[in-house]
């Protein structure tokens, strides 16, 4: 017996019609709630609507416990429909999947996913570490001290170099493309020059990644809209459609990781393109999780767009930075946009601003089809989305 | 119930001196970190079984810290003779010298309830 409906049912159902950022970079003085609240005031002006408009409310946070509650109440939101799944960096390119399923079946008419963080200027991080050492031990890594999440993304690094000649200077390719990006982002945290020496040179965390290497630690929020897609063009902006999503996960902790070369997003990327109907070579415009610089070129290459063990290569001589022929995290990325600890909210925003054509200098022309990728864990967690203009539907 | 869960009984173990693996009943395959089920069958009668205490490197890093905090340090995943994956630290040569590849033995550092497998050069 099949299934009655299939994913292929929900390609093009929906429509992220709002999205909005607040408090990227440094924030002091405001707490997660209120930066997450901020975000989604911003979603909803930009898409002309109100909070009291909202029946469907999503939210992740790694330190607020009941978040969804917290924010229901903070902007006087009852929704009909819940969700605060929390799958680390790549909950809220994860959240697309219900939030579409919600708005299919007519549970609720529009959801308002939110995140925020204070994590560079609220309570200590180092603080915040002995708490989750004690409330989510890992008793089978956390004795031999791995300074996580670097060490994990540094042994991926190191296999990755060990098995396909990899270098430190490929690595630091991706770290000087996301920064060219992010000088033509006014909105971006890092945006003084960086060359591969620069990279190379950078205090080492754990080999073989430097600082560099490393994205950033900032404070931020951001927040997106979504609704049924007959009623999508009735919104101010131009509407980025899901065309396709997929999620998977096979770990938790690295050494579960069955091959540290090879991500879940093989599996996650082929069912979003499933979905879609699309494969690699439609894509315009990327949005990748880049926590590490081993995450972009690991996530080209299980994504299809170079073949396994051929991202340091393919990311060399600036092929992914401005002016090279793929354009991957224009926003200048989690190494050199924002990080607020969960950045996958931020390819959303990023992907639909390039969809609707509103990102002066770094416009990507005829950005019709985005892809949006987020990682959550340490390498555990991926989920893959394609959003498109109405070209695409 | 047993006395206590997979974890707990691993490390009372390791506390005697003896560092056990578990294998699985069903397919047979070694487990390990230890737990209720197997995660490649799901079979839930797994045996406790003495580990070979061998291995090779399958990646390490450096971790950096300053010398007045302890220094350098190594963080391994080793690949067991039997066939899961665990962390670790290779110790007993320089940080810079643990390469990919490398055959390793197991040991126990410490003791009581603060033992904990660590790996030397094989
Ligand atoms: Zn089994």
């Amino acid at each position: 017996m099949s299934a009655p409906h299939s994913d292929r049912d929900l390609r093009g159902a929906v429509a992220i019609v709002g999205v909005g950022l607040a408090g990227c970079g440094e924030a002091p003085g405001w707490s997660e709630t209120e930066i997450m609240a901020a975000a989604a005031r911003h979603a909803l002006a930009d898409a002309g609507l109100n909070a009291q408009d909202v029946d469907g409310l999503v939210v992740a946070s790694v330190n607020i416990f009941l978040s969804g509650l917290a924010i229901g109440e903070q902007l006087g939101i009852h929704p009909k429909f819940t969700d605060s799944t929390c799958v680390g960096g790549s909950s809220f390119v994860g959240h697309l999947m219900p939030a579409a399923m919600a708005l299919q079946y007519g549970l609720c008419d529009v959801v308002l996913v939110t995140y925020g963080s204070n994590q560079r200027t609220g309570v200590g991080r180092a603080e915040g570490a002995k708490f989750k050492a004690i409330l989510d031990p890992q008793p089978f890594e956390h004795p031999y001290k791995p300074f996580n999440p670097p060490t994990s993304y540094a042994l991926a690094s190191a296999r990755h170099m060990h098995q396909y000649g990899t270098t430190r200077e490929q690595l630091a390719e991706v770290a000087v493309a996301a920064r060219g990006w992010a000088q033509l982002n006014p909105e971006a945290f890092s945006r003084d020059p960086l060359s591969v020496q620069d990279v190379l040179k950078s205090k080492m965390i754990s080999d073989p990644l430097t600082v560099r290497d490393c994205c950033l630690v900032t404070d931020g929020g951001g927040a997106f809209v979504m609704v049924r897609a007959d009623r999508a063009r009735n919104f101010p902006k131009k509407p980025a459609y899901l065309l396709g999503v997929g999620a998977a996960h096979w770990h938790r902790q690295i050494s579960s990781m069955p091959d540290l070369t090879v991500t879940a997003a093989t599996e996650s990327g082929a069912r979003a393109y499933a979905m879609a109907g699309l494969s690699a070579k439609d894509v315009d415009v990327l949005a990748l999780y880049d926590a590490f610089t081993i995450n972009t070129i690991l996530f080209l290459e299980d994504l299809g767009f170079c073949k396994k063990g051929e991202g340091g290569a393919f990311v060399s001589g600036g092929r992914i930075a401005p002016g090279g022929s793929l354009p991957v995290n224009t926003n200048g990325g989690g190494l050199s946009c924002v990080h607020p600890g969960m950045y996958g909210m931020f390819l959303i925003v990023e992907a639909v601003r390039q969809l609707r054509g509103e990102t002066g200098a770094r416009q990507v022309k005829n950005a019709e089809v985005a892809l949006v990728h987020g990682n959550g864990g340490v390498l555990s967690s991926q989920i893959t989305a394609l959003l498109g203009t109405e070209a695409t539907r | 119930m047993a006395q206590s869960g997979p974890e707990k009984t691993y490390k009372e173990k390791l506390a005697t001196g003896s560092f056990e693996l578990q294998q699985c009943t069903g397919c047979k395959k070694h487990v390990f970190y230890p737990r209720v089920v197997c995660p490649h069958c799901g079979c839930d009668q797994l045996d406790w079984v003495k580990a070979k205490g061998v291995g090779t490197v399958y990646s390490t890093t450096i971790v950096r810290r300053k010398p007045d905090a302890g220094g350098d340090y190594n963080v391994a995943l080793i690949d067991l003779a039997e066939g899961p994956r665990m962390m670790s630290r290779v110790v007993d040569l320089s940080p810079d010298d643990v390469k990919i590849g490398m055959a390793v033995k197991s040991r126990i550092a410490g003791s009581g309830e603060e033992s904990l497998i660590e790996f030397i050069p094989a």
